[in-house]
C-alpha cells in the first residue's frame, strides 16, 4: 500500500528531535511538510510584526533545510478545517502526523482535525515533543490535579524517569526514500509569505535583534554552552546591568517555537554538568527555566479558562479596574517612570525584555501601582513578546499579579528603586529612551526631582519632553497592599496567606447571629471571631495555624529534621475552596 | 451578594462546611411538632411529604444554608416559602456590592433587591459593608443607601473601596450627612470601618454621643479630616474601644494616655499607618512615657505599623523603645534604621522588608534574631542577605519562626553555602522543610 504522508508543522519548527515528522517519513513513498497560515486573519489577529517576522524567519529556515534534502516547505494559506479536506484529496493522504499540543484551545482543534482525518481514510500520529515531560502524566502523579506549587511540580518531576531522548535530525537518506516532486510553481502556490503579504507595512531593513528559526537555534545553544562551560558556573547568574539587554545566548523564543527541543536543551545542559563537575546528578535547579515552561503548561492543560479570571478555579478573583487610557499609557512606555518605560519600549522594539524586567512592568501594571487586571497586561505581551506562550505567559501574568499559586503579595517591586538597584548607572534607560540619555545617573530614574536646571541641562524637560509620572508610587502601592489584603483576609484557608494579611483583629467580619441562639449565646457580642480564638499577641497567625484552627479536618504532618527526605514531599494534602478559588493546595514545604 | 448567615456563608464562599450547630434546646419540641403535624396533616396516600407544608423553623434552617439566589428562586415556590425568605433572621447581614460595569469586572448587587432591602428589610439589618470600585457613582450609590437606612439599628458598618479610595471623591458634606444617620439611628454601633473616607471631626462627636458604650473597633486610616482632638474625643468617651487603625499624624502623647486610662478597656490592636504626606515632611515623635503606659495598661497588646516612606524620613523613628509587634516597611528602608529596629523592638512579632539598598543585611537580621525574642514571622522582599549570615538568623531564632517568606534572589551565595544547599540548612534548624519564595525566571 501506499503510504503519502503530510506532516503538518505548528510549534517544532526543526527538523531535529522531531519525533512527529520521523513517524511522518517512516516507510513513506512521499512526505509533503506543511505550515497553514491565513494570511487574512493574520492582519487582525492580535499578534505583533516582530513575532510575525520570527515565524516566518523560522519557516524560510525551514524551507532552506528541506531544500538541501531536496525538499521544500508547503505553507498552505487558510484554515486547518478547511485546507484539510482539499489537501488530502489532492495529494491522496494516508497519513497525517503532528506534534502534540497540550493546550486547551489546540487540545480541542486537534480533535477535530483527527476525527476529520478519520473521514477520509487518514491515519494520524502524533507525537509530544514541545515539552520534556508528559503534562497528563505529571498531573496524574499529583492525584489527578495540577501542582499548583513550582516546589511540588519539582518534587514530582524528581520521582519521573529522565525525560525521552532527543532523535537525530532528519537525513538526507530519510528524506530520499520519500521524495515529493515539486512544482515549477511551488514559490506561488506555497512558498513562504512576506511581511508585506501579511499586512505588515514594515521597511525591509528594520533592524531586529532576534532572528527566528532552527539554524539560529542551534548556532545559540553552542554559544550558550560554551559560555556556561567558561564560567563553569551553573548558579542562577546574578543579575546585572548587562543582563537586561538581548543576548547572543538567549534560548527563550527559540523554544517558544520550537525551533531547539526542550530535549536536546535539558541532555546538552545535563551532560555539560556532568562532564565539568563529575557529579552524577544535576540539581533540578539547572533546568530552571525548562521546567518553569512545563510548570505553566501542566497547569493550564486541563483550564480552559487559564487565561482569565473569570471562569477560572485558580485564579484569585481581584476587583481590578477598567482605566484603558491608564493601561495605554503603559503599553506603549509612557508611564513616566523611566524604568518601566525602557522596559516597555525593549519589548516593544525586539519583542523579548529579561524576567526580572517582566516581574517590573507586571507588578507595576497590576497590584504594584494602577491595579488593572493581569488579563490586559498578558494580552500585550501576547501580542510583543517572543515566547509568550498561552499557558506560560497568562500563568507567569497571574503568578506575578498575585492571582494564583499561592504568593506572598507583601513584595512589591518599586518602579525607581529596583531598576536602580540592577542598573545604578541607568545605561539601558538611556538606551531605551534617548531622550534621558543626559540626565544624570542621580536622576536617571525619577527625572521629575531633577532640579529645573538639571532637566534643563538636560535637554528635557519632565512634563514637556518626557511625560511626569503617572502614578503616585508610594500612595498607590500603600493603597495595593491594603487592597490585597481584603482580598487574601477573605480567603481565609488561602494557604498562601500572606504575612501582612495574618496580622491580626479582633474581628474580621461580624458573625451574625444565627436564627436561633446557639451562636449568639456563644460569641461575646458577635465580635470574637471564630477563626482567632485568643488574640493573643505572641502568636501571629500564620497560615499553619489559621487553616487548622478554622478547618478541624486539616491533617498537618510535621517532618522532623533527621526525616528530612532529599525529594522534598509531605503526603499531607487538603483540598480547599475560598470564594471562588478553588485550589488543591498541596504542602510547599 | 448576601453576606448571608455564617453557615450559609461558608458554603457559599466555599470554606468547607463546618459542623452545623448543635440541636438547641429548641429542637426536641421542633422535631416533636414536625413528627405531630406529620402525622396529622401529612399523611398522602402515596407516602408523599407536602414540601411546601413544612414548618417556617425548618425552612428557615434550610434557607440559611442557601446563597441568597437560590433563596429567591425558592421563595416565588409558594406564598409559605416567600413569607420565610422575608424573615428577618435571613436579613441580618448584607453586603452591598457597588460596581460599575464600567470600571470593575465584578458583579454588583442588582438594583432591585437593593430597593427591595430598604423597603422590608432595613430595620433588620444589623451588619453591613458596602464594597465600592473605582468610581465616584458606586461610592454615591453607598452614601444614598446609607442615608435610607433611618429606621435600622447597625451593630457593624464598613465601607471598603475596593481599588480606589472613591469615597474621598464625594462632596464632603453629602459623605458626612449619609454617614451621621447610622450614627444617630444606630445606638450600638460595635465596629466602624471608614478607611479611605472624608469623615470628619465632627461627625465623630456624633458617633460618641450615640455609640460611646458600644464601640469596640475603629478602623480609619487615611482619613485626612480628621484632626489629632477629633480622635482623642473618641478615645476619651469609647472606653470600650479595643482596635483601633489610624495614622501616624493622629497618633499622639494625650491619645495613648487616654487609651490607658483605668476606665479604658485594655486595647488589643492599634494599626498605625505612617505615610508621608508631602515630601520632606517633618514627623513628631511620640514619648516612651506614653507608649510605657499602654504597654502597662495593655500588656498583651498588638501595635502593627506600615512604613511608607523615602529612607531619609526614618530620623524620628526607632530611637527610643518601640513596644511594636508587627512591622512593615513598604518602600526602601536603609541599613541603619534596620539596625536601630533591632536595638528598639523587644516585642517585634512579625517582620516585613520590602527592599532595602544594596549592602548586605547581614549583622543587622542577626541583632534582630538575638534582641527580639518574640520573632515569629518575617518576609524579605528586594534586600541582599548572605547565605551564612541567614542561616545564622534562621538558627538563632529556631523553630518559632512560623513565617519565613524570603525571595530567592535575596540569598547571596558565599564560601559556605550555595543556594542549592541553603533549603537544607535551613530546613534543618527550622525543623521543618522549607524553601525560599521563588518567581518565575520565564
Amino acid at each position: 500500500m501506499v503510504v503519502n504522508s503530510v506532516h503538518w508543522f505548528r510549534k517544532g519548527l526543526r527538523l531535529h528531535d522531531n519525533a512527529a515528522l520521523q513517524e511522518a517519513l517512516y516507510g513513506a513513498d512521499t512526505v509533503r511538510c506543511v505550515y497553514i497560515l491565513d494570511p487574512w486573519f493574520a492582519g487582525s489577529a492580535n499578534i505583533g510584526v516582530n513575532r510575525w517576522r520570527f515565524l516566518l524567519e523560522s519557516l524560510e529556515d525551514l524551507d532552506t533545510s528541506l531544500r538541501k534534502l531536496n525538499s521544500r516547505l508547503f505553507v498552505v494559506r487558510g484554515q486547518p478545517t478547511d485546507v484539510f479536506p482539499r489537501l488530502f484529496k489532492e495529494w491522496n493522504v494516508t497519513r497525517l502526523t503532528f506534534e502534540y499540543d497540550s493546550e486547551p484551545y489546540g487540545k480541542e482543534r486537534d480533535a477535530a482535525i483527527i476525527k476529520m482525518a478519520q473521514e477520509y481514510g487518514v491515519e494520524t500520529v502524533v507525537r509530544n515533543i514541545h515539552t520534556l515531560y508528559d503534562p497528563d502524566r505529571i498531573i496524574e502523579m499529583n492525584n489527578h490535579s495540577p501542582p499548583l506549587t513550582f516546589k511540588r511540580f519539582q518534587a514530582i518531576v524528581n520521582r519521573l524517569e529522565l525525560p525521552r531522548k532527543p532523535l537525530p535530525t532528519i537525513t538526507q537518506e530519510q528524506m530520499a526514500r520519500c521524495r515529493t516532486q515539486i512544482a515549477d510553481n511551488h514559490d506561488d502556490h506555497y512558498g513562504v509569505p512576506s511581511l508585506e503579504e501579511l499586512g505588515f507595512r514594515t521597511p525591509a531593513d528594520s533592524p531586529h535583534v532576534w532572528k527566528g528559526g532552527e539554524t539560529e537555534a542551534l548556532e545559540r545553544l553552542n554559544k550558550h554552552l560554551d559560555r556556561k562551560a567558561w564560567v563553569s558556573n551553573f548558579e542562577r547568574p546574578r543579575i546585572s546591568a548587562q543582563s537586561l539587554f538581548a543576548s547572543p545566548t538567549g534560548l527563550s523564543p527559540y523554544l517558544r517555537f520550537g525551533c531547539l527541543s526542550c530535549r536536546v536543551f535539558y541532555y546538552n545542559l545535563r551532560e555539560l554538568y556532568m562532564k565539568l563537575r563529575r557529579r552524577s546528578n544535576p540539581p533540578l535547579s539547572l533546568f530552571g527555566q525548562l521546567l518553569w515552561r512545563e510548570f505553566f503548561y501542566t497547569a493550564a492543560t486541563n483550564n480552559p479558562n487559564f487565561d482569565r479570571m473569570e471562569g477560572n478555579p485558580i485564579c484569585v478573583q481581584i476587583p481590578w479596574d477598567h482605566k484603558p487610557e491608564a493601561l495605554a499609557k503603559w503599553a506603549e512606555g509612557r508611564t513616566g517612570f523611566p524604568w518601566i518605560d525602557a522596559i516597555m519600549t525593549q519589548l516593544r522594539q525586539e519583542g523579548w525584555i529579561h524576567h526580572l524586567a517582566r516581574h517590573a512592568v507586571a507588578c507595576f501594571l497590576t497590584r504594584g501601582d494602577l491595579w488593572i487586571s493581569w488579563e490586559s497586561g498578558m494580552k500585550v505581551f501576547e501580542e510583543m513578546l517572543l515566547d509568550a506562550d498561552w499557558s506560560v505567559n497568562a500563568g507567569s501574568w497571574m503568578w506575578l499579579s498575585c492571582s494564583a499559586f499561592f504568593q506572598q503579595f507583601f513584595h512589591c517591586y518599586c518602579p525607581v528603586g529596583f531598576g536602580r538597584r540592577t542598573d545604578p548607572s541607568g545605561d539601558y534607560i538611556r538606551r531605551y529612551i534617548p531622550k534621558l540619555k543626559d540626565f544624570p545617573n542621580r536622576y536617571i530614574y525619577e527625572p521629575w526631582n531633577a532640579p529645573e536646571s538639571v532637566q534643563k541641562a538636560a535637554n528635557c524637560v519632565v512634563g514637556v519632553d518626557y511625560p511626569k509620572p503617572m502614578i503616585n508610587h508610594a500612595e498607590s502601592s500603600r493603597l495595593n497592599i491594603e487592597r490585597m489584603k481584603q482580598v487574601y483576609q477573605q480567603l481565609s484557608h488561602y494557604r498562601g496567606l500572606s504575612l501582612l494579611a495574618s496580622v491580626p483583629t479582633i474581628q474580621e467580619e461580624a458573625e451574625p447571629p444565627t436564627s436561633d441562639d446557639s451562636q449568639a449565646s456563644s460569641s461575646t457580642g458577635g465580635l470574637a471571631s471564630p477563626h482567632q480564638p485568643t488574640p493573643a499577641p505572641s502568636s501571629s497567625p500564620s497560615s499553619e495555624s489559621s487553616g487548622a484552627g478554622s478547618a478541624p479536618h486539616v491533617q498537618r504532618k510535621r517532618v522532623r529534621p533527621s526525616e528530612l527526605p532529599g525529594k522534598q514531599k509531605s503526603k499531607v494534602k487538603h483540598t480547599s475552596q475560598a470564594n471562588g478559588v478553588k485550589q488543591t493546595t498541596e504542602d510547599k514545604q | 451578594m448576601i453576606r448571608g448567615q455564617k453557615r450559609g456563608d461558608d458554603q457559599e464562599e466555599g470554606r468547607g462546611s463546618p459542623p452545623g450547630p448543635a440541636p438547641g434546646p429548641g429542637a426536641a419540641a421542633l422535631h416533636k411538632r414536625l413528627r405531630r403535624e406529620d402525622s396529622e396533616e401529612r399523611d398522602h396516600k402515596d407516602g408523599t411529604v407536602d414540601w411546601g407544608q413544612l414548618p417556617q423553623e425548618i425552612l428557615l434552617q434550610i434557607f440559611q444554608f442557601l446563597p441568597l439566589l437560590d433563596r429567591a428562586f425558592a421563595s416565588q415556590v409558594c406564598w409559605g416559602w416567600n413569607q420565610v425568605f422575608h424573615m428577618p433572621e435571613l436579613w441580618r447581614c448584607f453586603e452591598f456590592e457597588l460596581n460599575q460595569p464600567a470600571s470593575s469586572y465584578l458583579k454588583a448587587t442588582h438594583p432591585d433587591l437593593i430597593k427591595q432591602i430598604i423597603q422590608r428589610h432595613s430595620n433588620h439589618l444589623q451588619y453591613v459593608s458596602f464594597k465600592v470600585d473605582s468610581s465616584t457613582e458606586s461610592a454615591e450609590a453607598a452614601c444614598d443607601i446609607l442615608s435610607q437606612l433611618v429606621n435600622c439599628s447597625l451593630k457593624t458598618l464598613g465601607l471598603i473601596s475596593t481599588a480606589r479610595p472613591s469615597f474621598m471623591e464625594l462632596p464632603k458634606s453629602h459623605f458626612i450627612s449619609a454617614l451621621t444617620v447610622v450614627f444617630v439611628n444606630s445606638k450600638s454601633l460595635s465596629s466602624l470601618k471608614i478607611d479611605d473616607t472624608p469623615v470628619d471631626d465632627p461627625s465623630l462627636k456624633v458617633l460618641v454621643a450615640n455609640n460611646s458604650d458600644t464601640l469596640k473597633l475603629l478602623k480609619m486610616s487615611s482619613c485626612p479630616h480628621v484632626s489629632p482632638a477629633g480622635i482623642l474625643c473618641v478615645a476619651d468617651q469609647c472606653h470600650g474601644l479595643r482596635e483601633l487603625a489610624l495614622n501616624y499624624h493622629l497618633l499622639s502623647d494625650d491619645l495613648l494616655l487616654a487609651l490607658s486610662s483605668e476606665r479604658h478597656v485594655h486595647l488589643e490592636h492599634l494599626r498605625i499607618d505612617v505615610v508621608s504626606e508631602n515630601p520632606g515632611q517633618h514627623f513628631h515623635t511620640i514619648k516612651k512615657s506614653s507608649w510605657d503606659a499602654m504597654v502597662r495598661h495593655s500588656p498583651k497588646f498588638n501595635l502593627v505599623m506600615y512604613f511608607f516612606l523615602y529612607e531619609d524620613e526614618f530620623g524620628p523613628f526607632f530611637r527610643d523603645e518601640l513596644p511594636v509587634t508587627h512591622l512593615y516597611f513598604g518602600r526602601s528602608v536603609s541599613k541603619e534604621v534596620l539596625g536601630r529596629v533591632g536595638l528598639t523592638c523587644p516585642r517585634l512579632v512579625e517582620l516585613v522588608v520590602c527592599a532595602n539598598g544594596l549592602r548586605p543585611l547581614d549583622e543587622e537580621l542577626i541583632r534582630i534574631a538575638e534582641r527580639c525574642k518574640h520573632l515569629s514571622a518575617i518576609g524579605l522582599g528586594e534586600c541582599e542577605v548572605s547565605c551564612s549570615a541567614f542561616v545564622e538568623f534562621v538558627k538563632m531564632c529556631g523553630g518559632r519562626l512560623t513565617q519565613l517568606s524570603i525571595m530567592e534572589e535575596v540569598l547571596v551565595p558565599d564560601n559556605k553555602y550555595e543556594l542549592d544547599d541553603i533549603h537544607w540548612e535551613v530546613s534543618k534548624h527550622l525543623g521543618r522543610v522549607w524553601f525560599p519564595d521563588m518567581m518565575p525566571t520565564w
